[in-house]
Parts: structure tokens; sequence; C-alpha cells
């Protein structure tokens, strides 16, 4: 077992157990300051994966932005939801169980392809990654409609946000 | 490699062939490295730190006619260490319903998020923690940690004077990282690459010639984001007695305040390696030393430059914090980008002197036309004065009124 | 190196996490951070595949910054929702949200 074989479990464990406490304190400040917990492991995991520039961009999306705008819900709301209740729905025991059974079979049909034991290939040292993918992303022949696309979606996201969360009594 | 050319690199040369030595593996001794570098660097600056602390405070009482911390050793010099001392036995208080995890997990991410700059900062050619090819956005990145303590801070003190100040304090902060990274693309469109060091082997001439206009941009937003004077609103004392950090002491409001301190230090830095060509000048890149003291004057340079603002200039109102970003910066550094994207490429083909003055004169007509603009804002602004007419006039008999 | 398996049975576990917490819980601000869960969860998945079937193309690497815009873009427009609906019905439980209910 090499070192960043240990770094990449210890960190896939400390994810996994924030992302669990997500889903399951009651008081929802906690649950949201352990989503930025597992936020930054999953950030740790894409620089494991050699993508430094994704890892820092997990940082500046995820926490930068929509973590702090969870924080500044929950604050908001803090009074619609005593923590002594519980959060979950009735029946939130049948989720639990379908999903661990979606879970386990989904790892048992892909255990049998062969994809699934890939060795990773070694990248290219000559090759930028951030150039080509931003070469990609303006070039016609390739993702320059999607990536317009994407940048028309983030305004009407911006307006549509201002818009509905505005106080409409007060003025 | 000596000495006097690669330092760090010899440092750490020396330590690996050490740890090998004890029989380890080459990657357990390259992340015990790794670890080591990033204590001693993390190490280096709070101590620092210390220093800066001294130097501020001694500057402030010069700027304000007085003399500064004069007690403790020669010139002072001894002042922080004592404060550090008293500060180290201090009592640590909880306020009653504080959020525990919060409430004390804000100070540490304040001056992480400080801390994590310094590991992509170029202090000379090779003397920098790592030459990260995502350098920029990682800066930004950090900005978004202290962001983050801040706000655990307010939402963790039960406190409402804290809250708000939070509440301002990240307003503030999220609204000039806007600014912020559009002008901090100016220069990366220049070099072509997001690295920090490679920025600084870009700068020929500095950038601060050719695009003058985003260097203040990004100055301003800076000194904004690090919340010093004329933009401290979060801890205005007359409205908030001290903002988000009111219900801290001892040690923890200490690392608010060493956050702080070594946040405008870590602005100078970035912006004289940005802007002002890092350390590049004669000989640099054959002694890093020299390449280090380059560095060091040009961001004295700056630091003294935030530190005059601090003293000289008072407070904005919070509304006029806001206007000045989203009514002035945001629009003026979205033109910023697009004509500098422009006119550089339209350029490229002409003798580096004609892109130069191309660009300048860019930024000139930029300014002017923004002075334009400001001057017709402000005339429609502006209250028409207020001329007494004959009804207000005051009665002959002031008695009258007055029963 | 990390064996792909391992990377996979990760990113499953983080997105049924964030499946269940989604389907479980009733605050809607938590049903937004199990999304937010299973969106990490994908662009794992995504990065995983770039780096070791198909580090020549791009075009996983272009859908997770395509992910990334969708999930800022879903979290504003998701939370100034709920903060209007609390304006109005002081709640932000999923379930109280039923006057379409015949």
């Amino acid at each position: 077992m090499t070192a960043v074989q240990i770094v990449f479990l210890a960190v896939a464990a400390l994810t996994l157990a924030a992302a669990v406490m997500v889903v399951s304190l009651r008081r929802m400040m906690q649950s949201a300051l352990a989503l930025i917990l597992a936020l930054v492991g999953v950030a740790v995991i894409f620089a494991l994966l050699g993508s430094g520039f994704f890892a820092v961009s997990q940082v500046v999306v995820y926490i930068g932005a929509i973590a702090i705008l969870i924080i500044f819900a929950v604050m908001l709301t803090q009074n619609s939801m005593s923590p002594e209740h519980s959060q979950m729905n009735p029946g939130f025991l049948y989720a639990a169980l379908g999903s661990a059974l979606l879970f386990s079979s989904l790892v048992f049909i892909l255990s049998m392809w062969v994809g699934f034991y890939a060795i990773p290939v070694n990248l290219d040292p000559s090759v930028d990654t951030i150039t080509v993918l931003g070469l990609s992303l303006t070039d016609p022949q390739g993702f320059a409609l999607p990536f317009e696309i994407v940048s028309v979606l983030l305004l009407a996201a911006l307006i549509g946000g201002i818009y509905i969360a505005r106080d409409h009594h007060r003025d | 490699m000596t000495f006097w050319t690669d330092p760090i690199g010899l440092l750490d040369a020396w330590l690996f062939a050490v740890l090998t030595g004890w029989g380890l593996p080459a990657d357990v001794s390259r992340i015990i490295l790794y670890i080591l570098g990033g204590f001693v660097l993390a190490t280096g600056a709070m101590v620092f730190t210390v220093f800066l602390i001294w130097l501020e405070r001694k500057l402030i009482g010069r700027f304000q006619d007085r003399f500064g911390p004069n007690r403790v050793g020669p010139f002072g010099i001894f002042q922080t260490v004592a404060d550090m001392l008293k500060i180290f036995t201090k009592e640590f208080i909880t306020p009653d319903g504080a959020d525990l995890i919060p409430y004390n997990l804000a100070p540490i991410l304040s001056v992480a998020g400080v801390l994590f700059v310094w590991a992509v900062l170029p202090f000379a050619i090779n003397m920098l923690g790592v030459n990260l090819n995502v350098g920029v956005l990682y800066v930004v990145a950090a900005g978004a940690i202290g962001e983050l303590g801040m706000i655990l801070a307010g939402w963790g003190s039960n406190n409402k004077f804290a809250l708000i100040g939070a509440f301002r304090a990240i307003g503030q902060m999220i609204s000039y990282e806007v600014p912020m990274i559009l002008t901090l693309l100016v220069p990366v469109m220049f070099t072509g690459s997001m690295g920090l060091n490679d920025i600084v082997k870009a700068q020929n001439p500095w950038f601060v010639v050719v695009a003058p206009l985003a260097a203040f941009i990004f100055f301003i937003s800076q000194v904004a984001e690090n919340a010093r004077a004329p933009f401290d609103l979060t801890e205005a004392e007359s409205e908030l007695v001290a903002g988000f950090n009111i219900e801290y002491s001892g040690l923890k409001f200490g690392m608010f305040y060493v956050a702080e301190f070594l946040h405008a230090f870590t602005i100078s830095v970035l912006f004289a390696v940005i802007f002002l060509g890092g350390w590049l000048g004669p000989g640099a890149e054959k002694y890093p030393w020299l390449g280090l003291l380059y560095t060091m004057i040009k961001t004295t340079v700056v630091f003294f430059t935030i530190l005059l603002m601090r003293a000289g200039l008072p407070r904005f109102r919070i509304d006029q914090v806001m206007d000045l970003n989203w009514k002035l910066f945001t629009p003026l550094a979205i033109g910023i980008l697009i004509v500098t994207a422009v006119v550089d490429k339209s350029l490229a083909l002409f003798t580096p002197t004609i892109r130069v003055l191309g660009l300048l004169a860019a930024n000139l007509v930029m300014l002017l036309v923004t002075l334009r603009f400001l001057k017709i804002f402000a005339q429609k602004k502006r209250r028409p004065l207020v001329v007494p007419s004959a009804s207000t006039e005051l009665p002959d008999d002031i008695s009258e009124v007055l029963l | 190196m990390i064996p792909l398996s391992w990377i996979l049975a990760f990113s499953l576990a983080l997105f049924f996490i964030g499946l269940f917490g989604a389907i479980a819980r009733k605050n809607a601000i938590s049903i937004l951070m199990g999304i937010e869960l299973m969106l990490n969860a994908v662009n794992i998945n995504l990065l995983a595949f770039w780096r070791y079937l198909y580090s020549a193309h791009m075009n996983g690497l272009v859908f997770i910054a395509v992910v990334f815009a969708v999930a800022a873009a879903e979290t504003a427009v998701g939370l100034a929702l709920i903060i209007s609906a609390y304006r109005n019905r002081r709640t932000i439980t999923a379930g109280d949200f039923d006057s379409l209910k015949g």
C-alpha cells in the first residue's frame, strides 16, 4: 500500500462520515458544517485524481458560494424547525433500505465489469490539461455552444434568484 | 546548487538524503518533507506577524503624531512579544448559548485562510512553496475560507452585534470578490498562465504599467476584502461595538488579530507579485536573495500605502461601500477586461513598445470615460440647495413658536 | 496508485447517502444538501473515468464544469425559493407545502 492509497482511504472515510452526518444530524447548522467538510474531502479526492484545477474550483464554487449561501439560508430560517423534533420523514427506514440495496447491487454489477479494475494511465506531462480544456471550451467545433448556454443559465439563475428572494410585500 | 543560488533546494535535498538515510521509503520522506515545509512556512509567517504588528503600530503612531509603542525594548520592538505573553495567559470565555463547534472553528479558519495563500507566494525565483498552475484561483479559494471563518464566528457567538458584523463582513467580502477576480484575469490574460511565478516572469514591463486601472481596482478590492480602514465597517466600533469577534477572548481573539495583520501584509505581497514585478530586478534570476530583497522593497511600498490609507481616510458608510463596488468597480472591471483583451490581441503583431503605448492609451480613455460618467452621475445625485422661502421665515416674535 | 474500483465504490456510497438525505429529510434545505452530495459523487465519477480510461478526451472535464455551474444555479434559485416560501408560510418543511392537494 503506497502513501497515496493511505491518504485516499483516510480522506474517503472522512468524507463519507461527514456525508452521513449531513443527512443525520438534527441541528441544521451542524449539518451544514458537515456538508462543508464533505465538500473539502471531495476537493482532496479531485487533487488526488490529478486535477488541481477542479480541486481549487470545488473550493471556490462550493465553499466560497454554495456553502455560504446554505449557511445564510439556515440562519434566516432557523426558527422554523426545532432540533428536538425528528428531521426525518416517517418512512425514512425504507429510504435507507432502498439506498443500501441499490448501492450493493450496483457495486455487485460493477464488479463484473472489466473496466472496474482499470489501471490509471500516466498523464502525458507535456500536455497542460487546463490549456487543452480552455481551448476546447472556446473551440466552435468543441464545446463553445454548451459553454455559452451555461453562461446564459447562470445569468438566468442570478436574475431569478434576486427576483424570487425579494420581499414583494415591502415595496 | 549552492546556498547563494538555491537555498531551499539545497535544504530540501539535504533533508531528503537524511530521511532516506534513516531507511524511510522515498514517497514517505517526500510527504514528511511536504508537511515539514508547510509547518515551517506557516510558523515563519506567524512569527513574522509579531514584527508586523509592531511596525504597524509604530507607523500609525507616527502618522498620528505620537510615538507609538516605545517602552519595551529598543524602539518598543518587544511590545508585541509582551502583548503576546499577556494574551496567552488570558482566560477563554465562552458565551452562554454559543454553538461550540462553529465558535471554536472560526478563529482557526480565519488564520488558515491567510496562511494558505503563503503556500504559493513567490518571494524569489526559487523561494516559494509551490508554483501551482492554478495559483490565482487558489488565492481566491483561500479567501473563501477566511469568509467562512467570519460567518461562523458571527453565528457561533450567539450575539446580535457579532451576527450583524458577520453579515456586513460577508456582504462586503463577497461583493468585492467580483471586481477582484475580474481584474485578476487581466494579468492572467497577459501571461497565459495562472501560476504566480509564471506571472512574475512574464512582467516585461510590469503589469502596473500596462494595466494601471486593473491594478488600482485590484488594490482597492483587496483592501476592502481585508476589511481595513476605510472599509472597516465590519468592526465599526461606534455602531457594532467590535464586529464579528466581539465574544472572543484570549488567544482566540489573538488569532483573529493575527489573521487581520497578516492578511494586510499578504495582500501587499500579492500586489507586488502580480502587478509590480515581484522578484524581478537586476541579477535576481541568478541570486535569489537579491530577488527576495526586491520583493520585500516592493511589498513595503504597498504596505506603507495601505497603512497611510488607514491612518488618513475616514470610514465609509455601508451603502457607500456597496455603491462603490456594484455601481463603479464591477462595471469598470468588466469594461477593462473586454477592452484590454481586444487591444492586446489587435496589437499583438506590432513591436512591444507600440503594444504598451496602446494599452496605456486604452486605460487612459477608459479612465476619462469613467470620470465623465461619474461627473454626470454625481451631478444628478447632488441634493438641491435648500433656499429658505418666504413661508418658512421665522416669525417676528420667536416666543410665539416657543409657546 | 489508487484502483478505479475504490473510487467508484466511494462515489457510489456518497451518491446513495445523498439520495437517502434527499428522500428522507423533512427540511427543504436538507434536501438541497443531499442533492449537492449527489452532484459531487457524479463529479468524482466523471473525473475518475477521465483519468483512468479517457485521458485524451476533454468531454468529462467539460461536463464537470457544466455540473459546477448547474449546481451553483440550482442552489441560488432553490434557496431563494425556500426563503420566499418561508416568508409566506413560516415553514420550510417540504411536506407542508400541500395547498395544491385536492
